[in-house]
């Protein structure tokens, strides 16, 4: 059973509003049955510090990530845990999170790939319940378990491997991490830990689009002609051709996928999650320093 | 140096974190977390004083005093909004408050990764705590060599 959307105008003219909910439309609807409200954050203790009542936490890092290969978790792992969390298959889930939402859409990507349909963001994310003052709680997480199937990822749809950006050549590409990263000045974010590329730089014709561009100051998503100017004007993205878009592990282009798949409406958008601690220590793949984007190598 | 030679305060931390499981050593760095005392009054205004741990992906600075009897205290500042690096600074502050120079150069650089921690928190994460020690010995070491 999914719950209503939100019919605020403030969304009427992204391409799918529905994937968006606003912090008045949550408040009204906590409790709903149908509804799960998950917080997703950087941090990982973060949430106990206080969070929307009912929300259940969960960890990018301990929770979606299989814990010895570089994957995501399968299947069988993902049931698990939204049982434990108390959400069913047809569950309308609203993540939030900090950053501007940097970790939310990043577990909401994930959802996707395992199909679930009816994910969405609250638009502000933790910052903006903050700033107006709602309510917080730090009653331990209280989630009653359901039975949660098991279901295998599909990643081809909006999912990249290091092999497809070598196939994809020719087709736009987006990189989403800073100005500094993409150049090659630095191989991680500023005030990042170093987490291992041994070079940098960036992919060829990669256009340059740092995440954070999208969010406004109050952590909401820009508005849609807003958007448009930066994605479509700008990037020169047309909406004709499939995208990739990356970063560094993949978490700050989970961002730039949402804003391009369900703000903007782009088809075939995928997000390369390998991305730069791949790419930058990958044998005999092409790169480019410095600001241009460089040509674009023959597709292989 | 062994384990066994682990300064008696952060033998306790260790000892605290690993009686629990893995949820709760959560709850126990959230109140590490809520302990991290504010800075000295002498202190507060002297940001030239502190080092940013620029491994940490919160902005935390320490800064590494040695009052005249030749004890460490640590100092250190990160923001509300980022409980994990407050956590992992309260630790230190605590483990090596009140310890000498050559008892916090002993600390072995991997106790980050003894007290529990690697699956509640991630190893990635931990890298910040290490960090945060490590800079904290090396202030410690350019100090005693300036004294030399």
């Amino acid at each position: 059973m999914t719950v209503a959307t939100d019919p605020s105008p403030a969304f009427a003219d992204y391409a799918h509003p529905e994937r968006l909910v606003s912090t008045e439309w949550l408040q009204e609807h906590l409790g709903t049955p149908g509804l799960v409200v998950v917080e997703s954050d950087e941090d990982v203790i973060l949430y106990e510090t206080g969070h929307i009542p009912g929300a259940v936490k969960i960890d990018w890092h301990t929770d979606l990530n299989d814990p010895v290969e570089r994957d995501y978790i399968h299947g069988a792992a993902f049931a698990e845990l939204l049982g434990r969390k108390g959400i069913r298959r047809d569950s309308t889930v609203v993540i939030y999170g900090d950053k501007s939402n940097w970790w939310a859409a990043y577990a909401l990507w994930v959802f996707t790939l395992f199909g679930h349909s009816d994910v969405r963001l609250l638009d502000g994310g933790r910052e903006k319940w903050l700033a107006e003052g709602r309510e917080v709680t730090t009653d331990r997480e209280l989630a009653e378990p359901t039975a949660y199937p098991v279901v295998e990822r599909e990643d081809a749809p909006i999912r990249a491997y290091k092999e497809d950006v070598l196939a994809h050549f020719g087709h736009p590409l987006i990189d989403v991490r800073s100005p500094q990263e993409y150049s090659g000045e630095r191989t991680t974010a500023p005030a990042y830990p170093e987490e291992g590329a041994l070079r940098a730089g960036h992919i060829p014709s990669a256009a340059s689009v740092p995440w954070a561009r999208a969010a406004a100051e109050d952590a909401t998503f820009r508005s849609r002609a807003e958007l448009d100017a930066i994605y479509r004007d700008e990037a020169g993205l047309t909406g004709d051709e499939p995208v990739i878009a990356y970063c560094r592990i993949g978490e700050r282009s989970s961002h730039t996928w949402f804003v391009l798949t369900h703000l903007l409406g782009l088809e075939n958008v995928r997000n390369y999650d390998g991305s730069w601690t791949e790419w930058g220590s990958a044998v005999r793949v092409p790169i480019v320093q410095g600001a241009d984007a460089g040509a674009a190598p023959q597709p292989r | 140096m062994t384990t066994r030679d682990l300064p008696s305060q952060l033998a306790e931390i260790r000892e605290d974190f690993l009686a629990l499981e893995q949820p709760d050593r959560l709850q126990l760095l959230l109140e590490f977390s809520n302990e991290l005392p504010a800075l000295p009054e002498r202190y507060r205004d002297h940001p030239d004083l502190f080092e940013r741990v620029v491994e940490c992906q919160s902005p935390v600075f320490i800064f590494v005093e040695v009052d005249p009897a030749g004890l460490v205290h640590l100092y250190a500042t990160a923001p509300a909004e980022s409980p994990t690096t407050r956590g992992f600074a309260s630790i230190l502050a605590q483990g090596l408050d009140g310890l000498s120079v050559d008892a916090v150069l002993g600390v072995p650089d991997d106790f980050p990764q003894t007290i529990g921690l690697s699956q509640a928190v991630s190893p990635l994460r931990l890298r910040g705590m290490t960090a945060m020690l490590g800079r904290t010995k090396r202030q410690l070491r350019e100090r005693t060599a300036a004294l030399a």
